[in-house]
């Protein structure tokens, strides 16, 4: 998985490619963290992720609880059919903002 | 009926892509339909990561891997088995996936995700072993019951 950031203003998108899987998450999950220290919007195009294993979802949970606590927003673009299945099926389509 | 040799691994995160390389190749082989072999890679990623952090304490021990097709329409069978703490998976109680961002736990969905896309899971004891397996047809989702 690789991840790539850019930055306008208060938003900071982070593009990722690759597998979300339980050995590359911890690496997601401090992207988002960290790109909540420089914006308070952050987006993630996930228009190369077609795998989101539990622990990636941990890392979007974290996200989004981060993003709440902070009073900022998280937002998700370009969600594949395969990992907007595994959002459906554990909740998480109706708890994260998805466009 | 074709059956990917068993693998033998050091149950850890370390050995984790020796194991999903290994499934992806096989269903490849059998011409598995890409979106169902994407829900068995996780699936399997699920139950072994389980198994690397908790079958042995946090001591080093062995997972072995086993995989067979069959049928028509072809059926996925991939059978994991470790010789660690008794432990079933599937009797953790389902998360409540109504709640929202603040009021939910970390973690408990691996399982879960592994229930919902799985045709059918089972664990048993049996000679010192934990055996988990899953099962799922390979072709168009929709033809296999």
């Amino acid at each position: 998985m690789t991840i790539t950031e850019t930055r306008q203003g208060e938003t900071v998108q982070l593009n990722v490619e690759g597998r979300v899987d339980t050995n590359t998450s911890p690496q997601l999950q401090k992207s988002i963290l960290q790109a909540f220290q420089k914006g308070n919007a952050v987006v993630l195009n996930l228009e190369r992720v077609d795998y989101v294993s539990s622990s990636g979802l941990r890392a979007l949970l974290i996200g989004q609880k981060t993003a709440s606590s902070k009073g900022g927003s998280m937002k998700l673009t370009h969600v594949c059919d395969a990992v907007m299945k595994v959002f459906d099926m554990t909740g998480f389509s109706k708890m994260l903002t998805i466009e | 009926m074709e059956r990917m040799d068993d693998l033998h691994v050091q149950a850890s995160n370390d050995t984790l892509y020796t194991v999903l390389d290994a499934i992806e190749e096989y269903l490849n082989k059998n011409s598995c339909e890409k979106s169902i072999q994407t829900q068995i890679l996780i699936a399997v990623e699920e139950l072994y990561v389980n198994i690397a952090s908790y079958a042995y304490g946090g001591d080093a021990g062995e997972a072995v891997v086993s995989m067979d097709v069959s049928g028509d329409p072809k059926r996925c069978r991939v059978t994991l088995m470790d010789k660690g703490i008794p432990y079933n998976p599937l009797e953790r109680e389902d998360p409540d996936i109504t709640l929202s961002a603040q009021e939910r736990e970390i973690g408990g969905l691996g399982i879960f995700m592994v229930k919902q896309t799985m045709d059918q899971v089972e664990y048993r004891y049996e000679n010192g072993c934990n055996i988990l397996t899953i099962e799922k047809g390979i072709e168009e989702e929709g033809e296999t019951e």
